[in-house]
């Protein structure tokens, strides 16, 4: 069995077959800002109240803090509920990105199973998660039954050999994977990250191969560790390896994540608002990277950076070492942990005509703000590297 | 369960931030929902809504888990998705908003305009339009009882509620 079906199969208590369909506890439910539609739909179910409460983990990150009335409403109507149904694991605005916290406060583990109301819930597979994202609707069901069904996925196992480049990181791998297997290559399925390279890498960059997985279609997107490894027979739907040691940096262009090329092609396109941040690029090694290449100069004129670093710890370690600072000297406006404008909810969103390069996770038509903008996604390293230019600048160059 | 609509047709990966923008996120009534499915990205979808059944091709719903998108197609009017493939996410939320997702082949012989009839059981599409019919992917059966109930809460109002 690989690993999501050995994940799957300790919750049955037998083997599971691909393509069975399975129903399994939960071991902890996410929200985020939308838990206000779960406490909606959850309240007509008719129960008074959740299965268990310790194992209910709420964020507020999506709208933070609150843009609107209406999210102040949703917002007010989390913090009575979680006091009302005794759920400890809440974390108000100021914390950061919802997966960034989970795994900083250690919710996330290997041979966990996750749910949670976000599709970037597949960033625990760094840990060994079997992590995945659901509806509001679906997350009532869970917080009234602590269970839910899968079907078993068939599993992709992906082997990473090499060295990056100079300036090449992770986000320029998992943009070539999923270039080259399409926004759907991965769609119902399982995938497994294995070879020397991926044994190798830091959390942190674990975390954008697992998060962004998610934009090849990925059920779940796991790293094996000690506690939990495929059986030595598993059998994996498809087999595919990959060599990072001339890997160029890459990037992803209007309007879908799927569609990569090499930066030095779109070299020179000229970028209105550069975004540094997200659940995929906002960790404390993202901000040290950005801050590499830009301490060389600083934003070009016409150029918005915004920088949202993606919790506060990880704000507070940028503050000590200076990164901050920095930064604001060099002209970019730093703003509080959250999700940002990656959503298009506030803190930033285009006007019609607008190109932005973000290190963020979509790049869909309307996704930061008007449909008539241009987004496109990329590496820290490129982010910092066009933030000084003002044009799409392959790092690798400078 | 035979559902009849008129056809919606659109293409390949259409992703939930033009199905429903992130701005509205906030919105949690669903009637309200229904007013921005597709804005800025359809003009006229509100309009042609009520009582169509989207056609598309592979990897429909695929992005954002908000389940928004599922909801305000189905308050918009909307009578079922047909498409080559769904996003998983989508395809959840749908079914637990008692939106049917069907899972057709050969879609691209299917018109803009026509009028489909589909039985969910068989995962049968016809175009009556044409008079072709297409094979589709009957969904299982606990899943055609959520769709039957109405959708997810309505199933757990039943099995759980006290009322």
């Amino acid at each position: 069995m690989t690993i999501a079906q050995r994940i799957l199969a300790s919750r049955v208590g037998r083997e599971v077959k691909v393509g069975e369909i399975v129903e399994v506890d939960v071991d902890l439910a996410m929200s985020h800002d939308n838990a206000a539609l779960v406490i909606r739909q959850f309240e007509q179910i008719g129960i008074d109240r959740v299965w268990d409460p310790t194992r209910i983990v709420i964020i507020l990150d999506h709208r933070a803090p609150s843009e609107s009335i209406k999210t102040s409403v949703g917002h007010k109507k989390i913090r009575e509920f979680v006091q009302r149904q005794g759920i400890n694991n809440f974390f108000d605005i100021g914390y950061g990105i919802c997966h960034q916290v989970m795994i900083e406060e250690g919710f996330s583990a290997p041979g966990k199973v996750i749910v949670g109301t976000d599709s970037h819930t597949t960033s625990h597979g760094a840990v060994g998660s079997f992590a995945t994202g659901i509806g509001a609707t679906e997350m009532a069901g869970v917080w009234a039954t602590g269970r839910i069904w899968f079907r078993v996925p068939p599993t992709i196992r992906i082997d990473i050999t090499g060295r990056f480049p100079y300036r090449v990181v992770a986000k320029d791998l998992i943009l070539k994977i999923i270039g080259m297997m399409g926004a759907d290559g991965a769609q119902y399925k399982a995938v497994e990250f294995h070879g020397p390279l991926s044994d190798s890498l830091p959390l942190n960059e674990r975390i954008v191969l697992s998060n962004l997985s998610m934009e090849m279609g990925a059920k779940v997107a796991i790293f094996k560790t000690e506690k939990v490894v495929p059986d030595q027979d598993a059998e994996y739907e498809q087999r595919v390896a990959v060599d990072v040691s001339d890997l160029p940096p890459q990037i992803a262009c209007p309007h879908q994540v799927d569609n990569v090329r090499p930066v030095a092609e779109l070299s020179g396109t000229k970028i209105d608002q550069v975004v540094i941040g997200s659940c995929t690029n906002g960790r404390i090694e993202d901000l040290r990277e950005a801050w590499e290449v830009l301490k060389e100069g600083r934003v070009a004129k016409g150029v918005r950076l915004i920088v949202v670093p993606a919790s506060r710890r990880i704000y507070l370690q940028a503050l000590s070492e200076g990164i901050i600072e920095g930064m604001v000297e060099r002209g970019a406006v730093v703003i509080n942990p959250g999700c940002g404008p990656c959503l298009g909810a506030h803190q930033g969103l285009l006007a019609p005509g607008e190109r932005c390069l973000a290190t963020t996770n979509r790049n869909f038509k309307g996704r930061m703000g008007s449909p008539e903008a241009e987004i496109y996604l990329g590496s820290p390293y490129t982010a910092a590297a066009t933030a000084l230019t003002g044009r799409i600048t392959d790092p690798s160059q400078l | 369960m035979i559902l009849r609509g008129r056809v919606i047709k659109l293409g390949d990966n259409i992703d939930t931030d033009q199905i429903y923008p992130g701005r509205y996120l906030p919105i949690t009534e669903p009637v309200e929902m229904a007013g921005h499915a597709f804005e800025g990205i359809i003009s006229d979808f509100l309009q042609r809504a009520k009582g169509s059944i989207i056609v598309a091709g592979k990897n429909f719903g695929c992005g954002s888990s908000r389940e928004q998108a599922a909801t305000a197609l189905k308050w918009a009017g909307i009578v079922a998705v047909v498409a080559e493939s769904f996003a998983r996410i989508f395809f959840r939320n749908a079914i637990n908003q008692g939106l049917p997702a069907i899972i057709g082949h050969h879609l691209d012989r299917i018109n803009e305009g026509d009028e489909l009839r589909i039985d969910l059981h068989l995962g049968k599409i016809e175009d009556l339009t044409t008079g072709e019919s297409y094979p589709g992917d009957p969904l299982p059966d606990f899943l055609l009882a959520i769709i039957e109930a109405g959708g997810l809460i309505e199933k757990l109002k039943r099995s759980l509620g006290g009322g």
